[in-house]
């Protein structure tokens, strides 16, 4: 199917690996802006999802295209968790800042 | 170069600017426009490989819930957001380097993978070409993954209960209809019979 057209599973393999590796940058980049670093986790888990896609038709099975839902599905209630924790937290301390996020710390 | 391949530079390149654009873009707002952009060209890298109900559920779940879920948050948070981006270029180098390990971990291990043998051929489920993507994928969701369909279900219901209870607040002084309150309410407590001698009133 992917060959056909051409296009390999390693094309679609260095695509995921560069959004991945974009992701775990994101997250180092802007260590204080929480929002962007949610954003980074969606690209982590966009480039997962890419893998799973480009293996379920290079093998020709359909159940990468299953997991990839199932995925999408987690990373959507886990987006909506997070900005509802977000908002909480802005709600109680009136920032977002990642270094104010210290109340546990003894 | 076929046509396919061409559309696969064309998404894969707006793909990886546009994500790249989500982490180094001053303004948030921007940032989350760039993750759609980022989301709709990997619905069309989706498209390509043959996963079309996968590409468009991509573009409903995450163009039409998160991205806006994410723009609204930011929207609503009155942040300083430039006080956020103080110290960044303190920690680019090391995101550079371990983004760096990691990104040529995993291109050695795509451009040296070899497939097992016995790994081709044995689909699980073997994709049927003859129908469309949509009806495939239905057919063994809502039979041999039907379990792993109502976890996801359970995933989300949960997500859905746990945002509101965490931000719903009451708030003390905002007047609400209790219906209890309202029935529970004796004639004695609402009405009093006073005796008014006439002429000099209460």
């Amino acid at each position: 199917m992917l060959a056909a057209a051409g296009i390999g599973l390693g094309h679609y393999l260095t695509v995921g690996a560069i959004l991945f590796t974009l992701g775990v940058f994101g997250i180092f980049l802007n260590r204080k802006n929480i929002i962007i670093i949610l954003m980074s986790v969606e690209l982590i888990l966009l480039a997962v999802n890419i893998n799973f896609v480009a293996f379920s038709a290079e093998l020709n099975d359909l159940a990468g295209q299953v997991f990839a839902l199932l995925i999408l599905t987690v990373a959507a209630a886990e987006a909506a968790i997070g900005l509802a924790i977000l908002v909480i937290f802005y709600r109680n301390r009136g920032t977002i800042a990642v270094e104010d996020v210290n109340s546990l710390k003894g | 170069m076929t046509l396919a391949l061409l559309f696969f530079y064309l998404f894969s390149i707006i793909a990886v600017a546009s994500a790249f654009m989500v982490i180094a873009s001053r303004n948030p707002v921007h940032s989350v426009l760039f993750l759609i952009l980022t989301f709709v060209n990997a619905a069309g890298l989706f498209m390509l490989a043959g996963a079309e109900f996968l590409a468009l559920i991509l573009i409903v779940v995450y163009v039409g819930a998160v991205a806006v879920l994410f723009l609204f948050v930011t929207m609503m948070l009155d942040v300083d957001f430039a006080s956020l981006r103080t110290g960044m270029l303190q920690y680019a180098p090391i995101g550079v380097v371990i983004g760096g390990i990691l990104l040529l971990e995993l291109l050695l291990v795509g451009g040296s993978y070899m497939m097992a043998p016995t790994v081709t051929g044995t689909s699980v489920v073997p994709i049927d070409h003859t129908i469309d993507n949509t009806r495939a994928l239905g057919q063994v969701l809502y039979t041999r993954y039907v379990f792993l369909f109502q976890g996801a279900a359970a995933v989300l219901l949960v997500a859905m209960i746990g945002a509101i209870v965490l931000t719903l607040q009451h708030k003390p002084n905002v007047k609400r209809q209790d219906v209890d309150h309202q029935t529970r309410r004796k004639r004695s407590e609402g009405t009093e019979l006073v005796k008014v001698k006439s002429g000099q009133g209460l």
